[in-house]
């Protein structure tokens, strides 16, 4: 096995609200890590709290939310907050579920730099991880 | 404080010292990465440690160790101690990446400030795992965790390292897992000092613990008799027992007559299996810079030369690039 001298990009997938399934967020897991990142899982029902302080604790470059609910626009300012009063102010933000397009604005403008619908091909996703993500260590 | 005061080893050792979460967990980043930083941060903190109890949970993948790592983690803080968390999971072969899932088990600890828990991956670096793991192990130490608990999937020789390096050893069996058990007694058996059979609430739990005393019996022991328990970790059941046995392992090893010797022998050991991972690295790191490792490579493959003396010659390789520089 080959010594990587780059660390793996880390990222968190986490599911805030009140959601009762996740496959969307586990199929967006696996493709990051099979490409070759290090993906820590949360499970469903997260509050912004516990994702702001798993980011903390995580030394992660990414946060990934996944939210089918509609209550994004309660719940991502939320989490941002939690974030910045943590004082992380340097992780990538993106979003995917389901979200009207009407509200990817709003969502963008609290820092989400990307929101992927339903049928995003994870390619994308992990393109735009892999070109965003803050440099660490 | 924003996150870009914590660059450089001294302001992140100060905001570890002072209780820091965010400097703790950048900290452990660098530790992981065994980047520069890292390596200074333990030089000056593992002076800072040997204040918390260092427990091991192995065992096989699935057996509950991150249920019985939350379960022993909210009856310890119960007893008013903070815990600090290491989850090891496997990084894929393939792709080095890793889904690392262990914090779904351990859900509510996460609101808990006097709880911190960082998951790794293990990386396949070379025998460096148990390196880094028991540096992260380390940092929670010197940062004043009470409690330091490192969950690792016991499986190969790493997992045997990472064990090692803890003070007390959890070893994690099943009901039913007959032939886990078998497997489990080269090595870990050795390295274990408390035995628990989890899911204790499933048919077989007593063949288990019969099973496992067994084994024991012929195992290679010391004065240390590992204890054969019991538990249910979804339920706690069994838990409050698991930690009154680590603590009077714990007493154990600080106990007068025991002390000096076994310091001395997992310090030893310790030091050998660090050494290891890095000679490990940097010979092979070595042997590919001098073009040996790829020439020898094409010439065991197509069995124009035996693996053990193109070994031997990997190695003069080895020495010479050492000698040149
Ligand atoms: N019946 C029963 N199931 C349990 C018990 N403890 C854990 N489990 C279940 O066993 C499964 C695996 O539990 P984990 O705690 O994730 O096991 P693990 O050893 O950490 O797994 P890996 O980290 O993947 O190796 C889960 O479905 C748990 O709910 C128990 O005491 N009884
Ligand atoms: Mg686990």
């Amino acid at each position: 096995m080959v010594t990587t001298t780059e660390a793996p990009i880390r990222v968190l997938i986490a599911k805030p609200g009140l959601d009762g399934h996740d496959r969307g967020a586990k199929v967006v897991a696996r493709a990051l890590r099979d490409a070759g990142m290090e993906v820590i899982y949360t499970g469903i029902r997260q509050t912004p709290q516990m994702i702001a302080e798993a980011a903390l604790q995580e030394d992660v470059q990414v946060v990934g939310l996944s939210i089918l609910s509609g209550a994004h626009l309660e719940l991502f300012p939320r989490v941002v907050e939690e974030l910045k009063s943590r004082g992380i102010d340097d992780v990538l933000l993106f979003a995917g579920g389901i979200i009207p397009n009407d509200d990817i604005p709003a969502i963008n403008a609290i820092g989400f730099k990307g929101v992927f619908g339903p049928g995003t091909d994870t390619n994308d996703i992990i393109e735009f991880v892999r070109g965003n993500a803050p440099a660490r260590t | 404080m924003t996150p870009s005061s914590f660059v450089g080893a001294d302001s992140l050792v100060e905001g570890i010292l002072q209780g820091n979460r965010r400097a703790l967990s950048r900290g452990i980043s660098h530790v992981e990465a065994d980047t520069p930083t890292g390596r200074e941060l333990l030089a000056q903190l593992y002076p800072r440690t040997g204040h918390a109890q260092v427990v091991g949970i192995t065992g096989s993948a699935g057996a509950g160790k991150s249920t019985l790592v939350g379960a022993i983690a909210r009856e310890q803080r119960k007893r008013g101690r903070t815990v600090g968390i290491v989850a090891v999971d496997p990084s894929s072969p393939f792709s080095h990446g890793a889904i690392l899932g262990d914090r779904i088990r351990m859900q509510d600890l996460t609101a808990d400030g006097g709880v911190f828990l960082r998951s790794m991956a293990s990386r396949g670096n070379l025998g460096g795992l148990s390196e880094s793991a028991t540096g992260v192990a380390d940092l929670l130490d010197a940062a004043g965790f009470d409690v330091v608990l490192i969950e690792t999937v016991g499986a190969g020789q790493d997992e045997v390292e990472v064990a090692n390096a803890a003070g007390t050893t959890v070893l994690v069996a099943n009901p039913g897992g007959g032939d886990d058990v078998q497997s489990m007694k080269a090595g870990l058996m050795e390295v274990a000092q408390i035995m628990v059979v989890n899911k204790a609430d499933l048919a077989g739990a007593d063949t288990a613990v019969t099973q496992l005393r067994g084994l024991l019996a012929i195992a290679d022991l010391g004065a240390w008799k590992p204890p054969i328990l019991k538990a249910v970790a979804r339920t706690a059941e069994g838990v409050p027992e698991l930690i009154d046995a680590i603590d009077k392992h714990q007493a154990f090893i600080k106990s007068s007559e025991y002390a000096e010797e076994e310091r001395r022998h997992h310090a030893e050991r310790q030091l050998v299996a660090i050494a290891r991972a890095i000679l490990h690295r940097e010979a092979l790191s070595a042997a590919r810079q001098s073009g040996a490792l790829a020439d020898l490579v094409s010439v065991v493959a197509d069995r124009s030369r035996d693996p053990r003396s193109a070994a031997e010659e990997l190695l003069a390789a080895v020495r010479r690039e050492w000698a040149g520089r």
